[in-house]
């Protein structure tokens, strides 16, 4: 059983009709990318941190330290103890915001939200986009043209503005609340599908001309069937390496909105968020300004690690 | 050749009518509309209110309104923005400069660094220069801006990097210059924080595109026979390498500007850049619908010309590619 290459040339990728051998194949070459293992690894321990956040957390992310008996009461102004002399941080292992909450929980509680949004906005970025892709590029003609016009225009806007203007408007509507967490989700998902439409048409438009779409069609199977059963699976590893690497790109831009004021609203903490005041604390807290971005860094750098190692070990071609 | 440029262009106009009806549709929307800043004045009735609208043509349909804003932006006239008081299209022309000063210096500073480390990478592949290069070029990626801007300031503006001797690198983080007068060193020194922070993503897109269109360059039969011929590596790489290898390069260039545009807005509002993209911000925060709507439109056009150029210059340099 030997794996066969494409026949036709505009994807590149691994489009194998026997899934058994490819899949055995797959993870060998995965394993190879150390650095894509390493992301994996990184990335599920972050996962795990953002599951048992309660448990590991050792303050409630909203509780406010005001000090304990032993140092100066504090009572919200100017700056928490912490801020003041670093020598009253004790029982906070990473320091205090500028609220005087615990960092460290925040943390762990900000990676629920920049997560969840990353993969749920994704989902819905991949849904939209591979069903629209998937009905242009089987489909061509008018429909085609239509949904193809219709990614121009929004690939034609740059997102971080349109974004900008979407959630301040949404912020503006009703109360700076209503930003939540599924609003900030619908937003980026349904934005940013175009990409995904573009790469599962180009795959549709040589998969759709392969004798086993012709077979399938022989046989009167339902457009439906033939899209879903018989093309969809053969156009999966394009777009799983595009996904993975978007969750990336969808927790900067989160994290980017909330750091602007235009995402999360606290005190729900996100990674972005975190950061709004970093600025004018820098000079006297630097803990508050690096370890939020660090964790960003940290998350980004390693999806976009697997996502590399994804890309080569579906697409041998593209080294 | 010529026929082509114009198809395209001729084609671009659809595309920028959608735009502009989209995000019409988008900021018409806005909480308020455009008379938000005058509902809080108590000076102005809400008898003012409705003769305003009614003078203004707020009253009448959204297509109708569409199709004046359409007309008046055609002829230059953008509105009026209420958060800087003066005309839109003035407001942003006078910030145009700043924004340009930034972005060409992070644009030339990137595309010069970018593409010498991508053929670096490239030629020593599999280096240990080459991992360093695709090893910093992944740390570009995965960056927030906004986290980087803030981490340079802490190093740069806030603490100071030590220099040996006692003397220590210490840069401004705020501004265009300190004075009015116009100070060359001065205004140098306003620019390396910014240009830094707005040209990393770029630069590690630029060097990772580089470093594999150049890989697949170099694998390709007619350098294995330019080496055949006894040519030395220099001239098969220069002459025959890199002239090939830099076209979809241009392509890139062109299509990044989106992104160079959303950094920018992030870059100038950190950096107290007086540019377009702070410009943008400050709007948003005040609900200048004119000047939003303004800019919205602006960068769109610039990107579909843009996009149209990346298309134009690529027909152009490749003579493979056929442009019918």
């Amino acid at each position: 059983m030997a794996t066969n290459a494409p026949a036709a040339p505009p994807s590149t990728f691994v489009v194998d009709d026997d899934l058994q051998v490819s899949k055995v194949t797959f993870w060998t070459r995965l394993r190879r990318h150390k650095l894509a293992v390493a992301g994996m690894v990184v990335l599920a321990l972050m996962i795990l941190a953002a599951i048992f956040a309660g448990q590991l957390a050792p303050f409630d992310p909203n509780f406010i330290d005001n000090g304990t008996a032993a140092v100066p009461h504090w009572n919200g102004t100017p700056l928490p103890p912490c801020f003041q002399d670093k020598e009253l941080c004790w029982g906070h292992p990473l320091g205090t915001d500028e609220v005087g909450r615990d960092l460290l929980s925040r943390l762990l509680f900000g990676a629920r939200i920049s997560l969840t949004v990353g993969l749920s906005a994704v989902l819905m970025e991949v849904l939209i986009g591979t069903i629209l892709g998937a009905i242009s590029g089987y489909y061509g003609g008018w429909v085609d043209y239509i949904i193809m016009r219709v990614t121009d225009v929004f690939l034609s806007i740059p997102l971080l503005p349109l974004l900008l203007v979407l959630t301040a408007i949404v912020a503006a509507s009703s109360t700076k609340a209503s930003l939540s967490f599924g609003v900030i989700v619908i937003i980026i998902g349904a934005l940013s599908w175009p990409t995904v439409a573009r790469l599962v048409r180009a795959s549709f438009l040589s998969l759709r001309e392969r004798e086993f779409a012709e077979a399938a069609r022989a046989l009167g199977n339902s457009d439906r069937r033939i899209i879903f059963r018989h093309l969809l699976p053969n156009a999966v590893a394009p777009i799983v390496v595009q996904a993975t690497l978007d969750v990336a790109g969808v927790i900067i831009t989160e994290s980017t909105l909330s750091f602007l004021g235009l995402g999360i609203q606290p005190p729900t903490a996100s990674w972005g968020n975190m950061l709004a005041n970093a600025q004018s604390n820098l000079s006297i807290a630097w803990w508050a300004a690096v370890f939020p971005g660090l964790c960003i860094l940290v998350t980004v750098l390693s999806i976009n690690y697997m996502g590399d190692g994804l890309r080569d070990a579906l697409d041998p071609n593209m080294r | 050749m010529f026929t082509y440029v114009v198809r395209r262009t001729l084609q671009a106009i659809p595309l920028l009518i959608a735009i502009s009806v989209i995000l019409y549709g988008i900021l018409y929307n806005m909480p308020g509309g455009p008379l938000a800043p005058y509902l809080q004045n108590p000076h102005i009735t809400p008898a003012d209110i409705e003769r305003l609208k009614h003078n203004l043509g707020m009253d009448q349909p959204v297509y109708i309104q569409y199709l004046k804003w359409l007309g008046h932006v055609l002829t230059g006239d953008m509105g009026y923005s209420t958060s800087n008081s003066e005309p839109v299209f003035q407001a942003i022309l006078e910030r145009v400069p700043a924004t340009l000063e930034l972005m060409l210096t992070s644009f030339v500073f990137s595309v010069l660094i970018g593409v010498a480390a991508g053929i670096i990478s490239a030629v020593y592949r599999y280096s240990l220069v080459d991992y360093f290069i695709t090893t910093l070029a992944f740390f570009g990626q995965s960056m927030p801006v906004f986290w980087f801007a803030l981490m340079m300031q802490l190093a740069f503006a806030v603490h100071g990097i030590p220099l040996p001797f006692g003397y220590q690198i210490q840069l401004p983080s705020a501004g265009i210059s300190s004075g009015d007068t116009f100070d060359f060193g001065d205004r140098l020194a306003h620019l390396v924080l910014p240009v830094i922070v707005l040209s990393l993503l770029a630069l590690a897109l630029y060097s990772r595109f580089m470093r594999s269109s150049l890989l697949e360059v170099l694998g390709t039969d007619y350098m294995r026979t330019a080496a055949a011929k006894g040519l030395n590596f220099r001239t098969i790489l220069f002459k025959h390498g890199l002239k090939n290898a830099l076209i979809p390069v241009v392509t890139i260039l062109a299509l990044s500007l989106p992104g160079i545009l959303g950094g920018a807005i992030i870059t100038e509002t950190i950096f107290a850049w007086p540019g377009a993209g702070r410009l943008f911000y400050n709007a948003l925060t005040q609900s200048d619908i004119a000047l939003l709507m303004g800019y919205l439109i602006m960068v769109a056009v610039l990107v579909v010309f843009c996009n149209l150029l990346a298309d134009v210059l690529y027909a152009w340099l490749d003579p493979r590619v056929k442009y019918d």
